[in-house]
This record gives structure tokens, sequence and C-alpha cells, in this order.
């Protein structure tokens, strides 16, 4: 059976890893040390992790002054709490201050399951997504999540990281290189090209498999930055396969799939199905129940890519 | 190695003169850009000048100086007053204050950091500045610096919530090198900061929340230079400066009426102004 991975521990244990190279790295909690599994950053680096208290506007503020004391603030809390009750702080101490500081935003989309709509965070990447100056990052594994913790160490500027709790089995082999602002093409097709983001990118790829036994080949894209987006990639998927369909664990108003169609309609036409939560609340249920409620399944995407396909005008020869 | 200006150079004397100064450009800026807060300014400017050309440790060459100290006006509305006070010291030239609020000024109706030296953080919406300076002395203190951190806030600003949980985290990470001057001028936008909403008893609301707290008259430059001498003002507690001030000091017809919030001197009122501004003793 395929191993499944939680990417907070990917997270926690490359912080630690960084902080270890470098005395500027430090991190910032809302008393949110167990849910970023930081128990043993702080172990490690018992000053180094700065522990605010239930205070989200005086958590992203203080990651903001910080980093103007020449520090490498990770600004570490539950995605909804973090994005929703700061978000004026990210806008202004952050965003437009143009700060060195990196929100990571754990238990994104709808991994809180049964906690309910106010645990769930499925407006974040519309919210932060909409912020100039915002780099948005949503990896799909633990190894893109690794990868992307380090990037952001190195990179100057605000950014937010969804990490994700919901267990998912590596989708990136060893010689991955992530890049903020590149989609990852993992699977070559012409028919058609799902474009999902975070944990629902092994189900694209699974759909993918599906398809190909109907025999349509789906290329598959990670979108693994929403902001700034990959507009090539998208454009090349709408010259090369027609038609495009978006994965997401986020309302579909203002995600990934509205992102990918304000690049669509303005430069390239073409058809596309927006899978992701309807703009409503959530129902009770378990993180996985819910996905498939919604549809964000392997099968929900299957269908959605043959429903496209069979409206996509053949590719001129 | 940054140092506040000696003071056997920097008189009260020197300072009150210098203050006149930012308050006469004050206004000639906000009735030329037709915007700007006059009356949270006015409160202001004897604290700003204070602070620039007496206390801070700070060097308009290098403004990204990494042990410098930082000043952070969390009441960003008193942008001009800002910009004034950083152009008499040197941060950004004279004759840019003009251009403030012109399209493509450097000079927005809040201050921008990216754009401006000598801005921290860019401020506006009320109840910033205090987190942030927050984790600024945090950051000196995980670092081992001296540099210290000071932010000034107005009184209406309290309401905002984020203030006190900025205020919890300084007391409990013992910030003894923040300090918060809070701009009491007793008015806010539309009427007075206790008709609107109550923030008496404030210095009692600060020692509660673990700060030392030193009450002032915000326009005594010898009071403050005095009381910014004495910060720390225990070892171990965040610094609270209370600054018993007016909106509209310095101009008789502006003083105290929560009309000159943002109101903007026409040719006659700024002439009056700067008439009265000039007559007053130093």
């Amino acid at each position: 059976m395929t191993q499944l991975y939680d990417c907070r521990d990917a997270f926690e244990t490359k912080l630690r890893e960084l902080a270890s190279a470098d005395p500027r790295i430090v991190a910032v909690v809302n008393d949110s040390v167990g849910s970023s599994k930081l128990n043993q950053f702080g172990q490690q680096f018992p000053n180094r992790l700065i522990n605010v208290g239930i205070a989200e506007q005086n958590m992203v503020g203080v990651g903001a002054g910080l980093a103007n004391g020449g520090l490498i603030p990770f600004v570490s809390a539950a995605a909804p709490f973090l994005t929703g009750r700061a978000l004026e702080q990210i806008k202004a101490d952050l965003a437009y201050s143009n700060t060195n500081v990196k929100l990571c935003g754990q238990s994104p989309g709808m991994g809180y399951g049964e906690l309910g709509p106010t645990h769930h965070s499925i407006e974040d990447l519309a919210w932060l997504r909409a912020i100039a100056n915002m780099t948005v990052i949503v990896p799909a594994d633990p190894v893109e999540t690794a990868q992307a913790i380090e990037v952001a160490a190195r990179t100057s500027g605000p950014m937010f990281i969804r990490v994700s709790r919901l267990p998912v089995p590596i989708v990136h082999d060893d010689g991955y290189q992530f890049e903020i602002g590149k989609a990852a093409r993992l699977r070559e097709g012409g028919d058609v090209t799902l474009i999902a983001t975070g944990v629902l990118v092994t189900r694209a790829l699974e759909a993918a498999e599906m398809l190909a036994a109907k025999g349509v080949q789906a290329r598959v894209l990670n979108m693994s930055t929403i902001r700034p987006l990959d507009t090539a990639a998208v454009l090349a998927a709408v010259a090369e396969t027609g038609g495009i369909v978006t994965v997401e664990e986020h309302t579909i108003y203002g995600g990934l799939g509205s992102a990918v169609a304000e690049v669509v309609v303005t430069h390239q036409p073409a058809p596309m199905r927006i899978l992701g939560v309807p703009g409503v609340f959530a129902p009770t249920g378990s993180a996985e129940w819910l996905l498939e409620h919604f549809g964000l399944t392997a099968q929900g995407i299957y269908d959605a890519a043959l429903e496209l396909v069979a409206h996509v005008p053949l590719a001129e020869a | 190695m940054l140092a506040a200006p000696r003071s056997d150079t920097v008189t009260e004397e020197h300072l009150r003169e210098m203050a006149r100064t930012v308050r006469r450009r004050d206004l000639q800026v906000v009735h030329g850009a037709k915007m700007g807060h006059v009356g949270g300014e006015m409160s202001a400017i004897d604290i700003l000048v204070t602070l620039y050309f007496a206390v801070l440790r700070v060097d308009p060459s290098r403004p990204d100086d990494p042990d410098r100290d930082r000043f952070i006006l969390s009441k960003g509305h008193s942008a001009v007053a800002l910009y004034t006070t950083l152009a008499q010291r040197g941060f950004i030239p004279l004759e840019q204050l003009d251009s403030f609020a012109q399209p493509l000024s450097k000079l927005n109706g809040h201050p921008d950091r990216t754009k401006v030296p000598g801005v921290e953080t860019n401020t506006g919406p009320l109840g910033h500045g205090m987190p942030v300076a927050v984790g600024a002395a945090i950051a000196a203190k995980l670092q081992d610096r001296s540099w210290r951190v000071f932010v000034l806030t107005g009184d209406g600003e309290l309401q905002e919530g984020s203030n006190w949980e900025a205020a919890m985290a300084a007391a409990h990470y013992q910030l003894d090198n923040l300090t918060v001057i809070v701009d009491r001028n007793r008015l806010q936008q539309g009427a007075g900061t206790e008709h609107t909403l109550r923030l008496e008893p404030l210095a009692d609301k600060w020692r509660a929340f673990g700060w030392s707290v030193e009450e002032v008259d915000g326009h005594n430059i010898g009071q403050l230079l005095d009381v910014f001498s004495r910060v720390p003002f225990e070892t171990g507690k965040p610094n609270c400066i209370i600054a018993h001030t007016h909106k509209g000091q310095g101009v008789s017809f502006m003083q105290d009426q929560a009309a000159w919030h943002h109101k903007v001197p026409n040719a006659a009122e700024l002439a009056t102004a700067l008439q009265e501004l000039a007559e007053a003793p130093a």
C-alpha cells in the first residue's frame, strides 16, 4: 500500500534544519505549537519559538517587526485564523510594507473536517491572491512542502504557504525542484489538462490513469504557486489540449480555478470546468468525507474531464 | 556607532524652535495639498521633534542601519507631521514636502516605508504599530542588540483590540526596550474619546497589562526630554508614556476642536495660524 504523509512533518523537519544553519530563522505561533507540530523546534530553539498566545493580529504584526529587526520569521497557525483574523495585518504590515515574513497556514482547506466551517480555510487563496505583492504557494506533498519552505527562507518578501494535514502520497520524485511561479507537468497528454493544487494533485493523477483507460490522454499540472500564476503553462495547456479542469480544496470563487480562468478568458478562451467547494459552508463530515461529498475525488475529476472532452472542439490537425 | 544628538547641542529652546518650524511647515503642506490631519499632527509634533532631534539613535544617511532605534508612527494619518520632521532631520529633502499627496508622490496620505527613508512600517489602518513594535523589540532581545523601539499611538486608536494583544505580549516578553507614547489629545474623528468609547482609567489599564507608566505634558519639551531620558523606567517592563496633548496645539482656533481632525485651513486661516505660531514665545 502506498505510504501516506502529513505535510506538517516535512514542514517541521525542514524548518528545524534551516534554523540550525541560520540563526535568523524564528517561528511565531498563536499557541499553535502542537497544531503546527513545532514541539521539537521549541525544544531545540526555545528562544526562537515565539508564542504570542491566542492573538493572530498581534502574531502577524510581530512577524513584521521581527523581519524589521533582521530576522526571518515563519508565522505558523491554523490557516483559517491566520488568514481570516489577521487579513489587514497581512495586507498592510506584510504585503504593502514588503516585509520578509513567511506565513504557514496549517491544516488548510477542509482538513479540520468535523470541526466545521469555522475551522475550514477554503477562502484563504482568494483572499491572499487578491493582495498585491503576495506570493501564494500550495504544496502537493511532503517533498514539495519541504522545498517550498526552503525556497521561502532564501527568497525575500512576504509569502503564504499552505501546510496540509490530510494524508497524501508522494507525487514528486527526488529530482523535483520546486520553483516559485512554475507549474510542474506531472503527466503528458494532449486531450485535456487537469490543473490541480495541493493535496488534490494526487487525485488528478489517479483521474488521469482512469481517463487513459478510456483512451483520453490527460495532461496533469501541479499548480503549486497560485500567485504569481504560471500563465505560460496555462496557455500551453489551452493551445495543446483544448480544455482545462481545475481542482482545488477551496471555494470555486476566487481560487485556482478563477486564477486560471482569468488567464484563459483574457488570452485564449477555451472550455473549462472548475472543481472545488461550490460556494457553500460544508455540512458536518470528516475531511475525507467532505472531499467525496463535493466530488473532489479521482472519480469526480474523471467525470468532469470526460464531460468536458465531449464539448471540446477537436484540435486542428 | 549610532548615538543620540549630544545634549549640549540640543537645548530645549532649540527643540521648541524646531517644533514651531515643523508646525508651520506642516500647515503649509496641508494647505497646499488640500488634505491632511492637522489636529492630530499639531498634537504630536512636540513628541516627534523631541524624539528625532534628541532621543532617537538614527543616522539620516544610513536609514537602514541595523542598529538604529526604531520609531513607528502608529497614527499614520499624522503623516505630514512625520514627513516634515523627517525632512528637517535630513531623511528626505525639504522641497519634497511640496509633493505631498500629488500624483505619483512618494509622500502618500499615509507613510510607505518602501518610498520614504526612515519609515519603518506602513501604517494607516489603526492598531498596527504596536504589534510591529513588539516584534522589533523582541528581535533586539533575541539578538542581544541595544536598539530601542518607540511607537506613537493615538488615543482613540487604543479602541483597537490589536493594541492590547500587543500590550500583553510586550509585558510577557519583558520588553523594557519598547516605549509606547500615547498622544492623549482626548479627541477622535468626530467627538471626545470618553464620549465615543471610554478609555479612562487609561494609565491603570496599561499598568494592569504589566507596563511601567509615566504621564507628562506632551507639549512641554523639558518634561518630554526628562521622561525619555529615564527609559527604561523599570527593568523588565515595557514603558508607556501618556502624553497629555491638545489637538490643534499652537493655533487658537484649531485647539481642542474635533472639527480640525482633518479640516484643511484656507488661505486666511493659514495666514492667521502662521502668524500665531510666529508670535508664540519660544
